[in-house]
């Protein structure tokens, strides 16, 4: 039942990056559009994302009660050793949520729309940024739990180029995301060429990030390198993503959305699981090598098993409903 | 300001702030079903009217509440994470099945929003019960949990090992069922009485008063049931307290002494250094009739627990006082309402019927924390009860008196936002009145 929990992990984080990625990366593509588009992008981002921004960060929910049911160790090594960067990173996920329903209710349109915006748009960049941030903490090698001072138990985990190599990356593959879907949520041409040239400009820069998080491995002395040469497995996952990252550049323009949408996922995904496989079954590698992986940290017996039966039930009461919400509003854009 | 004080402040502050949205987020759906069926059985557009605007309310608690209660599943790791790495496992199963309802409840959200005019009439009405439902499962899985810490069972606590761990034990602890009815009544209550006051006031300003009566009976209608039925599922809960946790029931009381016959203590100012209660009514032998229905029982005095085991009376007694004073008003109105209705009907259009219910605007929530806070705070210095102590779950990082001036600050900006929301969108019912009588063809675009 072990194996069944740690799909689920998986396929947690997984769904929070695709979905909640796209979801902040809609704020981050508004604000790094220029004044004149940015309204439109508002109105679209608000069609688009309106009935479903609650359910994709409900994974970051489940994400978390899996591990504090199933992995209570991990869990509270976590919330210790990255407190600061945590709270930082709810302070983002509370100024977002609010700001985005906020400025919609609001009954009087008025100057506080401006200060919606700005709390939206600049929260959906900071809270990806510190996700980010505490996932390359948890992998840096920096966590050590028997730290003797401030600094090393609670900022040196966390406050490293690494960490923020990882952080940048997850904040470009969010813009990325939510670029591209976007693109196939406009009939405007002016608007969807505008989109298009923004998607290939988060295409580069995901690239480029990539690249960094490689750079900053090498100069914090973290083997990364090792993903690409000496595991096949990782490499034809990378090289697949980035073949499909190429075909994704020429087709984006012909307009085929589900394709365009397909491929986008599909090298988020293969980023995400090749990163996986490399770490498998550590989750948080730490200074003393004593790593606290999903076997070695997971609780036993009962605690599993119920956890286990849990997410088989709850998923079919949640999959059916999401995809039919997705679906619904999907179609009701068709119509109109 | 010391570690452990910021900590139990920031985590007081947290839950105090999530109770009030979780509250309403669970029980205004309901309201708005009901309205929303008036509306699909009768064709009065006055209904529809009420529905989307309280919707475009639950919309802005609804969020206020789902960011709250992210923050408290990383808050209880951020500051108890020595709590959590033993409780995690044992009293997780109401935490991953209220993570299954509460995703149930965003996406039937979602459904119920931006569904005008999309899907079938039923199927969309359908979809606002789901969320009521789903969401007040979530709460009753919540307070479950905190059951468990008030009455810890499902696993064998031996030299310091929690062993043989059985969620669904730890699920259905002893506690469980009295602490989530109370819980249950009191956000109804708490819900209905807020937003019948709230309407009341309208009603008083002379504003669209059709529109407002009728929101007016329905809030007050599901809160005076739940206001008239509280003080039984009060005295299921004293009764409980008194076999689990003597102590939280004696700091409730200010029942310093053990003895028979007890006396029910009514005010007074508890002094903890004497061990005794000034300026109180007493009622002899009633608080042995309410602990164990019997005039004559022996009800435990916190005399039979080392001091450092006594949780604060002072703090306990006040918030029990409030919580039951404010219980019996709520109960007193509601009779006034159902009278009303029965055969005084004149009574709901003179000013000072609905003058009393609109002060009575924050008196259920105004309970609701002074309830929090004996369950709270009566359990003190335990986090498990006779388990674990709080003191000894503190997280090691310094300096939380920050993250408590952080989250105190958050919390208060949040809340005046929220109000500052709320008041525009109780000034704008008129004008989306105007709005919706001229039906626009595409009501979803309308609507943003």
């Amino acid at each position: 039942m072990l194996y069944v929990v740690i799909v689920f992990l998986g396929l947690s984080i997984l769904l929070y990056v695709l979905m909640g990625g796209a979801d902040f990366g809609a704020g981050i593509v508004e604000m790094t559009s220029p004044a004149k588009i940015r309204d439109r992008v508002r109105a679209i981002t608000y069609q688009t994302i309106g009935p479903i921004w609650e359910a994709n960060h409900m994974w970051l929910i489940i994400t978390i009660v899996i591990l504090f049911v199933g992995f209570p160790s991990i869990y509270t090594m976590l919330s210790v050793h990255l407190h600061i960067p945590l709270v930082l990173l709810l302070i983002g996920i509370i100024g977002r949520g609010t700001a985005f329903v906020f400025r919609h209710y609001d009954a009087v349109k008025d100057d506080m729309q401006r200060i919606y915006n700005l709390i939206f748009t600049y929260s959906s960049f900071v809270t990806p940024l510190f996700l980010g941030l505490i996932f390359g903490a948890t992998v840096s090698g920096n966590i050590n739990p028997d730290a003797a001072n401030f600094y090393d138990s609670f900022i040196h985990p966390w406050f490293n180029f690494f960490s923020f190599s990882i952080g940048l990356f997850t904040v470009a593959i969010c813009g990325f995301l939510a670029a591209v879907f976007l693109v196939g949520e406009t009939m405007e041409k002016e608007l969807k060429s505008y989109l298009v040239k923004r998607s290939r400009i988060f295409m580069i820069v995901t690239v480029l990030a990539g690249g960094l998080v490689f750079l900053a491995a090498e100069v914090e002395g973290i083997d990364l390198v090792s993903l690409l040469v000496q595991e096949p497995m990782t490499l034809s996952i990378l090289l697949l993503a980035t073949l499909a990252l190429v075909f994704l550049w020429f087709q984006i323009e012909k307009g085929n959305r589900k394709l365009s949408r397909a491929l986008s996922g599909f090298v988020v995904s293969a980023i995400l699981i090749a990163f996986g496989y490399h770490y498998f079954p550590d989750i948080i590698i730490t200074q003393s090598g004593e790593n606290l992986s999903v076997f070695n940290s997971s609780a036993t017996g009962k605690p599993i098993e119920t956890l286990a039966w849990a997410l088989l039930i709850g998923s079919l009461f949640i999959l059916p409903s999401l995809f039919y919400l997705l679906f619904s509003f999907q179609r009701s854009k068709v119509v109109e | 300001m010391e570690d452990l004080f910021a900590a139990r402040s920031q985590m007081a502050l947290s839950l105090g702030f999530h109770i009030i949205f979780a509250c309403i987020g669970m029980v205004m759906p309901f309201f708005m079903a009901t309205s929303h069926y008036k509306y699909l059985k009768t064709g009065n557009p006055l209904y529809k009217d009420l529905t989307k605007a309280w919707s475009k309310g639950v919309a802005i608690f609804f969020v206020t509440g789902a960011v709250s209660g992210t923050m408290l599943s990383f808050e209880l790791g951020l500051l108890w994470p020595k709590f959590m790495l033993h409780a995690g496992p044992i009293f997780g199963m109401p935490f991953s099945l209220e993570g299954t309802a509460f995703f149930i409840e965003a996406i039937a959200l979602g459904f119920f929003l931006y569904g005008w005019g999309i899907f079938k009439p039923w199927f969309h009405w359908f979809t606002g019960v789901v969320v009521g439902i789903s969401g007040l499962a979530s709460g009753i899985l919540v307070v479950a949990a905190n059951g468990w810490m008030n009455s810890p069972s499902g696993f064998d606590y031996v030299n310091g090992e929690y062993l043989n761990i059985d969620p669904i034990q730890a699920l259905f602890n002893d506690a469980w069922f009295s602490q989530a009815l109370h819980m249950t009544l009191a956000a109804f209550t708490a819900t209905g009485f807020a937003v019948a006051g709230i309407h009341a006031y309208m009603m008083l300003k002379k504003k669209n008063i059709e529109f407002h009566r009728k929101a007016f009976r329905i809030a007050l209608i599901f809160g005076g049931i739940a206001a008239l039925l509280q003080p039984i599922s009060g005295d299921i809960s004293a009764k409980d307290v008194a076999i689990r946790q003597p102590a939280k029931l004696a700091a409730m009381e200010a029942h310093f002494k053990t003895e028979k016959g007890a006396s029910l203590i009514i005010g007074g100012i508890p002094d903890e250094e004497a061990k005794e209660v000034n300026y109180a009514l007493k009622i002899p032998g009633a608080l042995s009739f309410l602990a164990h229905g019997d005039f004559e029982s022996e009800v435990i005095g916190l005399d039979q627990f080392p001091e450092e085991n006594h949780p604060p009376v002072m703090v306990t007694h006040f918030a029990f006082q409030i919580m039951v004073g404010l219980g019996m008003v709520m109960m007193g109105l509601a009779l006034l309402f159902f009278l009303s209705n029965w055969k005084k009907k004149e009574w709901l259009k003179e000013n000072w019927f609905l003058w009393l219910f609109a002060l009575a605007t924050p008196l259920g929530f105004i309970a609701v924390e002074a309830g929090w806070t004996v369950t709270e705070v009566g359990r003190q210095p335990w986090i498990i009860y006779e388990i674990l102590k709080t003191k000894d779950a503190v997280t090691p990082i310094p300096g939380i008196a920050y993250s408590f001036y952080l989250f105190s600050a958050i919390y208060i900006s949040l809340a005046l936002v929220v109000t500052f929301l709320l008041i525009r969108q109780i000034k704008a019912v008129p004008e989306s009145l105007k709005e919706a009588n001229a039906e626009s063809p595409k009501p979803f675009i309308a609507n943003t």
